[in-house]
C-alpha cells in the first residue's frame, strides 16, 4: 500500500525585545550563567509578572503578515508542571485565547534548477501564541546545573495545521518562517542559538484517505537539517511498522542526531496534565483597532512579494532574486544602491549577488579560519554575513557609483573587477580609484590610431584574412592595441578605427 | 484617660513626637520593652531586628528635629505580617519551607511605609502561607489571644492582630484572602480592614490566592487604620491588578456624623444558626446604635451567601496549588537531605517543608484543576463567584454599606477546631464573600461577650469607596466608644 505522511509543526521563535516577557531584565545569548535574572525571573515569593508590550506588538505583526485573525481579547494562562528549568513550576502561556488565529505561510518548493522558480503553496496555520521561555539545564553524572538567563524570554509559538506531507515541504516552511520573521526584524531565527526550535508531529495514512493516522511527536529539534533527517527517519519507521502490522502508538519521541534515529520518550498515558487556568496576576488584554492600524502601517513587505516585485519591476532573473530575497540585509543594500543609481537594476543586482557576495564570503572564510571556528549551519553563516555587510567599507552608494561609470563606459567591465576588489578592501569610491590609478578608458582617437597602425603593421597575416572576409580575424589585432594602451582602450572606439585603417 | 504609651493611638503618638514629648528612639524602646515583657505570654513575633529598627527611629528623630517629617507615620513602630517582603529581612510565611529565606527586595506596601518614615518593628506570626483561621498552622509558634491567652487570636494574620491589641506595636499590616485581617481583628478587639481588590499593590506579598489577596491595616482606631491605608494604597506598575485611581486623604475625610442619613443594609443570611448568641446580640445592638445616630436600616438579600465557602475553597486552593509550586527545593527553599533524584527532591522537600493544612489545600487545588474536573469545579466556581458579586451589586443599589458580624463566634480555645477542618473553614463564613466580590470590608469592635471576649462588627462597602466606608466605621466607633478598651496584660 502507498502511504502519505501528514506533518504539523509547532515552531518556537524567540522574540528580539529589549527586556524579558514579564520583567525588565534584558536577554542576551551566551552571558555568564544566572546573571540575566531578577526576583521575577527567580520566582521569589511575592513577585508579579508585568506584560512586555513590545512582544505583543511583534507577535501581532507576524500574525498580520501571515494573514491571521487577531481576536479582540487575548489572555494569559498558567501551564502547570514541575521541572527545574521552570522557576515558578508553571509557564505563562496562552491556552484558549491566543493572540493570532488561522492564517497561512506561503512556501516555495525547490525548482528544477537554480534558475527556475519552484512551486508555491500556502501551509495553513492554526494559531500563534505568546509565552515565556524556560531556563537551561546541563546534566552531569551526579548533578544537574540550571541557568535561568533564558528563563522568561518572550517566545512565540507558531502552530501549523497538519498540512505538510514531506520533509522537503517542512524545510520550505521553516525557511519561509525564518525569512518572514527575520525580514520583519522580529528575531534572527538562529537555530544554533535556540532562537528558533520546533516540535514536529508526524503521522501516516493510506494515500487518498482523509482520516488522520496516529501521530508521533518529536520535541525540540534544533536545526533544519535535523528536522529534515528526523522526519525522513520517522516516515520510514512508521511505514515499516504499518507494513509489518505493528501498531503505531501515540507518543513523544526524542531525535538522536548522533545516531540518526528517534527514540521513545513517553507515551500518551504519561502525558502531563498541565492543569491550565487563567493567570490571576495578569488581566486579559484588549487589542484595539487603533493598535492594529498602527501595526499594519509599519508592516514590512513579505519576502515572496518582494521577489515577485524585483522580477517584474526590475526585470531580474529568478536566480538573482532567489539570492537577494532570502537576505534582508542584501535587499536593503540593493535598494539603497538603486536609490543612488536607478538606471541599471540588473547590473546592480549582478554585482551584489556575484562580486559583493564573493568578497564577503572570502573575508568571512579568512576570519573564521583565523578564529579556528567551524560553521556548519548556513543560518549561522548568514547572521555572520549580515554583520559583515554592516561593517562593509563598500557602501551601497559607492557600489552604485561603480555601476554608473561602467554604464558610462568610463572603464571596461574587465577593469571594473579590479576596481571592485580595491573598493571592497579600501572603501574608496570608484571615481577615486580610476583617477588615482589613471584607469579611465582611452577614447583619444589620435593616440588609438597610432596604436592601431602599429598593430596592423605587425600582423599582416591577420589583416589579409580579414580582407579575405574572415571578420573574426580582426580580434587578433585588438590584443596588441589593448596591451599598448595598458588595457584602457575603449573597445567601442577601437573597432571602427581598426576597420577604417584596414580599408 | 491617662494611658500607657504602648496603648496610645498613632495619631496621639504623632502629636507627642511633634511636640518632642518623646523621641522616636524612646518610643521604639517603649515597644521593645513591652514586647520583651509580654512576648512569653502572647507569642506574636516570628522575628525582630532591634538594631535596624533603632537606626530607623534615629533617622526619624533627625528628620523631625530638622522639620523634614515625612508623614504622621514618621517614627511610628509598625509590625508586618511575615508574608510581606522587606529587603534583608527573613520572610518565612510561618513555614519551614522558608525558615532561612531572606528577601532581597521590599514589597511595594512596605516600601511606601518606609518612604513615610515608619519604623519596622517585627515580623508577625500567621498561619502558614496565610492558610488558616486560628494561627495554629504556624510552623514556629502559637500566638495567644491577648484577652484570654487560652484562646486563639484568629487568623491567618493572628500575630498582627495580637501584637496590635497587646500594645507590642502601634499599627500593623496583614493580608486578607478570606477574612485573614477582619476575623483576627474582631477576635482581638481592634480595627482591621481589607481594602477593595486592586487598591493596594500585592507586589512583595507572598501569594496565597492571587485573585483574592489584599494587604490591609490593623489599628486600635479607625483613624489610625485610615492613616495606614492612605499610606500603602495606590497604583503600582509592578502589579498589573492594581488600579489607577487617586487616593484621597482618608484620615482627613473622616466624618463623625457620617451615619446620619445613610442607608445601611442588614442581610438575614449573615445571622444564621452558626452565629453565636452573644455575637448576634452585640451586632444587633450595634445596628440599633447606628439607627439611633440617624442611619436607615434596610433588609437586603444576598441569596448566594451559602455558596461562598465551597466556591472559595475551590478558587483559593486552585490558585494556591499553582502559587506554591515555586517552593520546590531547587533554589531558595528548604531542600530535603534525603533527595536523590529530581522527583524525590520535589516530593521530599515539599513533604518536609509544608504543614498539613498547606498540603491539604495544594492537593485540593490540584484536584479541582485537573483535566476532566476543571469544568465541574473551577469553571463552575467562577460562575458562582459572579453570582455572589451580583448579589452585592444589587444590594448596593439601595444601601450605602452592609452590616454583619465579622466572625460567627468569639475567639475559641486552642485545638477546638484543629481536628475538623470544615468547622475551622466556617470561621470565615461572614468574611469570604467580601473577598470573592472584591469589595472593601472593615471590622470594628462592638462590645464583649459575657466571658469578656471581643466581638467585631463588619461593615462592607462599595468598591473603591474606602473613604465612605471608613467614615461610617469612624462614626460608629465614636458613638460606641469601645476603642479605648484594652486587654489586661
Amino acid at each position: 500500500m502507498e502511504y502519505e505522511a501528514v506533518i504539523g509543526l509547532e515552531t518556537h521563535v524567540q522574540i528580539k525585545t529589549r527586556s524579558k516577557m514579564f520583567t525588565s531584565v534584558a536577554y542576551k545569548f551566551a552571558e555568564a550563567p544566572n546573571t540575566l535574572t531578577d526576583p521575577v525571573v527567580w520566582a521569589l515569593p511575592g513577585v508579579l509578572p508585568v506584560l512586555n508590550f513590545e512582544a505583543i506588538r511583534k507577535t501581532i505583526e507576524l500574525g498580520l503578515m501571515f494573514g491571521c485573525t487577531i481576536p479582540e481579547i487575548t489572555k494569559w494562562d498558567r501551564k502547570n508542571y514541575f521541572y527545574p528549568d521552570s522557576p515558578k513550576n508553571y509557564q505563562l502561556s496562552q491556552y484558549d485565547q491566543p493572540l493570532c488565529l488561522g492564517g497561512g505561510v506561503e512556501i516555495e518548493m525547490e525548482g528544477a534548477n537554480g534558475s527556475e522558480m519552484g512551486a508555491h503553496r500556502v501551509v495553513k496555520l492554526t494559531r500563534i501564541h505568546l509565552e515565556e521561555d524556560v531556563g537551561k539545564l546541563t546534566h552531569f553524572a551526579h548533578d544537574s546545573l540550571v541557568d535561568y538567563n533564558r528563563a522568561g524570554t518572550p517566545l512565540m509559538e507558531i502552530v501549523s495545521e497538519p498540512d505538510m506531507h514531506s520533509a522537503d515541504e517542512v524545510f520550505a516552511y521553516l525557511n519561509a518562517i525564518r525569512n518572514t520573521v527575520s525580514f520583519a526584524g522580529i528575531s534572527d531565527c538562529d537555530m544554533e542559538k535556540g532562537q528558533m526550535r520546533c516540535d514536529v508531529n508526524v503521522s501516516l495514512r493510506p494515500k487518498g484517505s482523509d482520516k488522520l493516522g496516529v501521530k508521533v511527536e518529536m520535541k525540540n529539534i534544533n536545526s533544519t537539517s535535523n528536522v529534515r533527517n528526523c522526519i525522513n527517519y520517522e516516515i520510514r519507521r512508521q511505514r515499516e511498522c504499518l507494513e509489518s502490522g505493528v501498531p503505531i502508538v501515540q507518543e513523544t519521541r526524542r531525535w538522536d542526531a548522533a545516531l540518526g534515529i528517534t527514540q521513545s520518550m513517553r507515551n500518551k498515558e504519561d502525558a502531563h496534565d498541565y492543569r491550565y487556568f487563567p493567570d490571576p496576576d495578569l488581566l486579559p488584554v484588549k487589542i484595539t483597532p487603533e493598535l492594529l492600524d498602527s501595526i499594519r502601517a509599519d508592516l514590512v513587505e513579505m519576502p515572496f512579494d518582494r521577489q515577485r516585485r524585483y522580477m517584474s519591476d526590475f526585470g531580474l532573473p529568478y536566480s538573482l532574486t532567489s539570492v537577494l530575497c532570502h537576505d534582508r540585509e542584501l535587499c536593503n543594500y540593493y535598494e539603497a544602491s538603486l536609490k543612488a543609481y536607478p538606471k541599471n537594476p540588473k547590473a546592480t543586482a549582478n554585482m551584489i549577488v556575484n562580486d559583493l557576495q564573493r568578497e564577503l564570503y572570502a573575508k568571512l572564510q579568512q576570519q573564521s579560519s583565523q578564529e579556528e571556528d567551524v560553521f556548519e549551519e548556513t543560518e549561522r553563516k548568514s547572521v555572520e554575513h549580515s554583520k559583515h555587510l554592516e561593517e562593509c567599507l563598500l557602501t551601497p552608494e559607492k557600489l552604485a557609483g561603480l555601476v554608473e561609470i561602467i554604464d558610462a563606459a568610463v572603464i571596461s567591465k574587465q577593469m571594473a573587477k579590479e576596481v571592485f576588489v580595491e573598493m571592497f578592501a579600501t572603501g574608496k569610491t570608484a571615481a577615486e580609484i580610476v583617477k588615482q590609478r589613471n584607469l579611465a578608458q582611452n577614447s583619444d582617437t589620435s593616440e588609438l590610431e597610432e596604436f592601431c597602425r602599429k598593430a596592423i603593421e605587425a600582423n599582416p597575416k591577420a589583416v589579409a584574412e580579414f580582407k579575405a572576409g574572415n571578420e573574426k580575424a580582426i580580434n587578433a589585432l585588438i590584443g596588441p592595441v589593448m596591451k599598448a594602451s595598458k588595457g584602457k582602450a575603449n573597445p567601442a572606439v577601437l573597432l571602427p578605427i581598426l576597420k577604417g585603417l584596414i580599408k | 484617660m491617662s494611658q500607657e504609651i504602648y496603648y496610645k493611638k498613632l495619631t496621639e503618638l504623632d502629636e507627642m513626637l511633634d511636640k518632642s514629648e518623646i523621641s522616636a528612639v524612646e518610643l521604639l524602646k517603649e515597644f521593645i520593652g513591652r514586647t520583651k515583657q509580654i512576648e512569653p505570654q502572647i507569642g506574636a513575633f516570628i522575628s525582630f531586628d532591634e538594631s535596624r529598627a533603632l537606626a530607623q527611629a534615629a533617622e526619624s528623630d533627625k528628620r523631625r528635629a530638622s522639620g523634614r517629617k515625612l508623614s504622621a507615620l514618621d517614627g511610628i513602630p509598625v509590625g508586618l505580617k511575615d508574608v510581606i517582603a522587606v529587603r534583608g529581612q527573613k520572610l518565612t510565611c510561618a513555614s519551614k519551607m522558608l525558615e532561612n529565606y531572606v528577601s532581597p527586595y521590599t514589597a511595594t506596601a512596605a516600601l511606601k511605609l518606609e518612604d513615610a518614615g515608619a519604623v519596622f518593628w517585627g515580623r508577625l506570626n500567621m498561619d502558614e502561607f496565610a492558610m488558616g483561621s486560628s494561627c495554629e498552622n504556624s510552623a514556629f509558634l502559637k500566638t495567644k489571644n491577648p484577652w484570654d491567652t487560652t484562646r486563639i487570636p484568629g487568623g491567618s494574620s493572628g500575630g498582627s492582630a495580637a501584637a496590635t491589641a497587646a500594645g507590642e506595636c502601634v499599627v500593623a499590616l496583614g493580608s486578607d484572602t478570606g477574612g485573614s485581617i477582619r476575623q483576627p481583628a474582631s477576635l482581638c478587639g481592634i480595627v482591621g480592614m481589607k481594602p477593595t481588590y486592586g487598591l493596594v499593590s500585592r507586589y512583595g506579598l507572598a501569594a496565597f490566592a492571587s485573585s483574592l489577596d489584599q494587604i490591609g491595616p490593623f489599628a486600635r482606631s479607625v483613624k489610625d487604620a485610615a492613616v495606614l491605608l492612605g499610606t500603602i494604597a495606590g497604583h503600582d506598575p509592578k502589579d498589573s491588578t492594581s488600579v489607577k485611581i487617586d487616593i484621597p486623604d482618608y484620615a482627613a475625610q473622616l466624618d463623625a456624623g457620617a451615619l446620619s442619613g445613610k442607608t445601611l443594609g442588614v442581610a438575614a443570611e449573615y445571622f444564621g444558626d452558626g452565629v453565636d448568641a452573644a455575637v448576634r446580640k452585640r451586632v444587633e445592638e450595634a445596628i440599633e446604635l447606628c439607627r439611633s445616630k440617624g442611619a436607615n436600616i434596610k433588609e437586603v438579600s444576598l441569596p448566594h451567601t451559602d455558596l461562598a465557602i465551597p466556591v472559595y475553597y475551590i478558587i483559593a486552593t486552585a490558585e494556591a496549588s499553582s502559587n506554591l509550586a515555586r517552593y520546590d527545593g531547587v533554589r531558595y527553599t528548604h531542600r530535603s537531605k534525603l533527595a536523590d533524584d529530581v522527583i524525590s527532591l520535589y516530593t521530599k522537600s515539599r513533604a518536609e517543608g509544608f504543614g498539613e493544612e498547606v498540603k491539604r489545600r495544594i492537593i485540593l487545588g490540584s484536584y479541582v484543576l485537573s483535566s476532566g474536573y476543571y469544568d465541574a469545579y473551577y469553571l463552575r466556581a467562577q460562575k458562582v463567584r459572579t453570582l455572589i458579586r451580583r448579589d452585592f451589586e444589587r444590594a448596593f443599589e439601595s444601601v450605602d454599606a452592609i452590616l454583619t458580624p465579622t466572625s460567627p463566634t468569639p475567639a475559641f480555645k486552642f485545638g477546638e477546631k484543629t481536628a475538623n477542618p470544615l468547622a475551622m473553614y466556617l470561621s470565615d463564613i461572614c468574611t469570604i464573600n467580601v473577598n470573592l466580590a472584591g469589595l472593601p470590608g472593615i471590622s470594628v469592635p462592638c462590645g464583649f461577650t459575657p466571658e469578656g471576649l471581643p466581638v467585631g462588627l463588619q461593615i462592607i462597602g462599595k468598591a473603591f469607596r474606602e473613604s465612605e466606608l471608613l467614615s461610617i466605621a469612624y462614626a460608629y466607633e465614636q458613638a460606641a466608644g469601645f476603642s479605648d478598651a484594652h486587654p489586661n496584660l
